[in-house]
């Protein structure tokens, strides 16, 4: 669907260049929600506006459905555009048109429906927004989760092949959130829909999306599958945004571990081996004792996952029989001694 | 005070060229400053026809139209106004330095009302494929009216102002009435009538400025 190749922006401030992207390659497939995290400055947000060329790059391709974009003239360009649908943090409605109005304009701008298949067409989006009661409303007369769903209204309209999404959910409170995730969900499902999110929040990476890139001082530094990404984090952004999310407090781990001569491991398993009694089983095979001093059992998007902490007290060679058959069931073991030292220290 | 010497039909009919002054000189204004306001805009810089050297250019023109005073600009302009319209006396000898005095003046107070416009909202454009002139007409001016409409107030005031000193070049309505009668001829009475009416007319203007730009504020 989309491919960025060598992709590289500068700025020129004055007398300084200044790198915003550096050789960046990214593939997006079709139909994913591919995300774009990384703090603010990281040059996320001129990432996401090489995909339409609102930002045109200094060098590098930028190939959707095949065809390199930055070769297009101003005729191709608009007209790329209308297919792209583009929502934005601070949602970017006309204040002085009316929720139908703010719908119907890109398809007015278009200039290839009549009056009575826009209107046919606002309805559908208002269903599929459900905000059919507010058509006559204007933007500043809605609460934020509500000029989000108009703002997405207005990215579909066109019948887009691609949504980019600048934040979107950055300016609301955590519950709005969910409920706009569950939306921007529901159209990649329903409609098949490629979407492009960039994010500062691991929460939004984990809810929605397929597959992650990490973005730092305009260089792509890690990228994958979300579950592994989020679960086995190797670069030091990437383990700051996560452990953001899950704490991991290894003061208090160090306490908590009793017994001498004992391992401290996490494990984690993801898929079907979260609904196995994996643990148990294994105890029930050795003589070695496993505590669990934290743990956590959730989803990334679809995916279930666990990941403990554990304490391994026992015999050596019961402690190695107990990692091999964690192994033999498929769960990774990382062993946190070294890191909890250094917490420590 | 004795305001049985004034002569009402005098004050009615220099009312009426007052009002028509302006009114005629409004019209122009808009229709030259606005698109002159909207092009001082897009040149600027930063913005989507950014062109520095049109930009300066219309600039520098703008700021010298504003720092001649109204009343010199009425008597140098005296050659073209008369090329223009065929007379530099009466209403109509009026309306040229009028329309040459506010035009900058409201193209300058059009082009900071468009600054105001979240860009937000320009970006939201672009990324629709929206033209350039799709966006000034289909979202920059309808986003920007009330600001608009407050500037356009703020012009026919100016306007009212300025109408009544082309007096000076025999221009008619109140401000010429004044000044023949009120001043030269020591008609104390005129000069109270005149004012009173310019303060009505200025207020009445406000008031209606005002509640157009509340009626058209959707924020």
């Amino acid at each position: 669907m989309i491919k960025i190749e060598a992709l590289e922006k500068e700025y020129v401030v004055g007398q300084r260049r200044i790198a915003a992207l550096r050789r960046i390659d990214l593939q997006v497939e079709k139909g994913e929600i591919f995300g774009i995290i990384g703090r603010s400055g990281a040059g996320k947000s001129t990432l996401l506006r090489a995909l339409n060329l609102l930002e045109r790059p200094t060098a590098g391709k930028v190939i959707i459905e095949g065809e390199d974009i930055t070769e297009y003239d101003t005729q191709q360009l608009l007209a790329l555009r209308q297919r792209i649908g583009m929502v934005f943090q601070h949602f970017n409605l006309l204040s002085a048109k009316t929720v139908e109005q703010n719908i119907a304009f890109p398809l007015k701008l278009s200039g290839q429906y009549s009056k009575e298949q826009r209107q046919q067409r606002v309805d559908e989006l208002l269903e599929l927004v459900g905000l059919s009661a507010h058509r006559h409303q204007y933007p500043s007369q809605l609460s934020g989760g509500q000029k989000q769903r108009v703002g997405i209204a207005r990215a579909l309209a066109n019948y887009p092949h691609l949504l980019l999404c600048d934040e979107a959910t950055s300016a609301l409170d955590p519950e709005t959130t969910q409920s706009i995730l569950r939306l921007l969900l529901d159209i990649n499902q329903k409609l098949g829909l490629t979407i492009v999110l960039i994010t500062h929040e691991m929460q939004v990476i984990r809810s929605i999306c397929d597959r992650v890139a990490v973005i730092d001082g305009g260089e792509i530094v890690e990228s994958g599958e979300v579950v592994d990404v989020f679960l086995h984090p190797q670069h030091p952004l990437t383990q700051g945004l996560v452990a953001e999310n899950q704490a991991l407090d290894l003061e208090l781990l160090q306490q908590l571990r009793q017994r001498e001569n004992s391992d401290l491991l996490r494990l984690t398993y993801v898929g079907e081996a979260t609904h196995e009694p994996i643990l148990h089983r294994i105890a029930a095979q050795t003589s070695a004792d496993i505590v669990i001093l934290q743990g956590v059992i959730a989803r990334i998007k679809n995916t279930p996952y666990g990941q403990l902490i554990v304490e391994l007290a026992g015999e050596a060679s019961e402690r190695a029989k107990v990692r091999q058959l964690l192994t033999a069931a498929q769960v990774r073991i990382d062993d946190l001694q070294a890191s909890v030292v250094e917490g420590a220290q | 005070m004795d305001f049985s010497v004034i002569d009402w039909e005098d004050i009615i009919q220099a009312t009426w060229d007052t009002l028509t002054m302006t009114g005629v000189s409004l019209l122009f204004t808009v229709l030259l400053g606005l698109p002159l306001g909207v092009l001082l805009f897009l040149t600027s810089k930063r913005q989507l026809l950014e062109q520095s050297v049109v930009y300066n250019l219309l600039s520098f023109v703008v700021n010298i139209l504003r720092s001649v005073p109204f009343i010199i600009l009425l008597i140098v302009l005296i050659p073209l106004t008369l090329l223009l319209v065929g007379t530099s006396l009466g209403v109509a000898g009026t309306i040229p330095p009028l329309v040459i005095g506010t035009t900058p003046f409201f193209a300058r107070l059009v082009e900071n009302v468009l600054r105001e416009v979240d860009r937000g909202i320009i970006e939201a454009c672009q990324a629709m494929g929206a033209k350039t002139y799709q966006i000034i007409w289909h979202a920059l001016l309808p986003e920007a009216l009330p600001g608009l409409l407050a500037a356009t107030t703020v012009t026919t005031i100016a306007l009212v102002s300025y109408s009544a000193m082309s007096g000076v070049i025999g221009g008619g309505g109140l401000g010429d009435l004044a000044l023949r009668f009120g001043y030269q001829r020591f008609q104390t009475e005129v000069m109270i009538v005149t004012v009173a009416i310019l303060v009505i007319l200025v207020q009445v203007l406000q008031y209606l400025g005002d509640f157009l730009v509340r009626k058209f504020t959707r924020k």
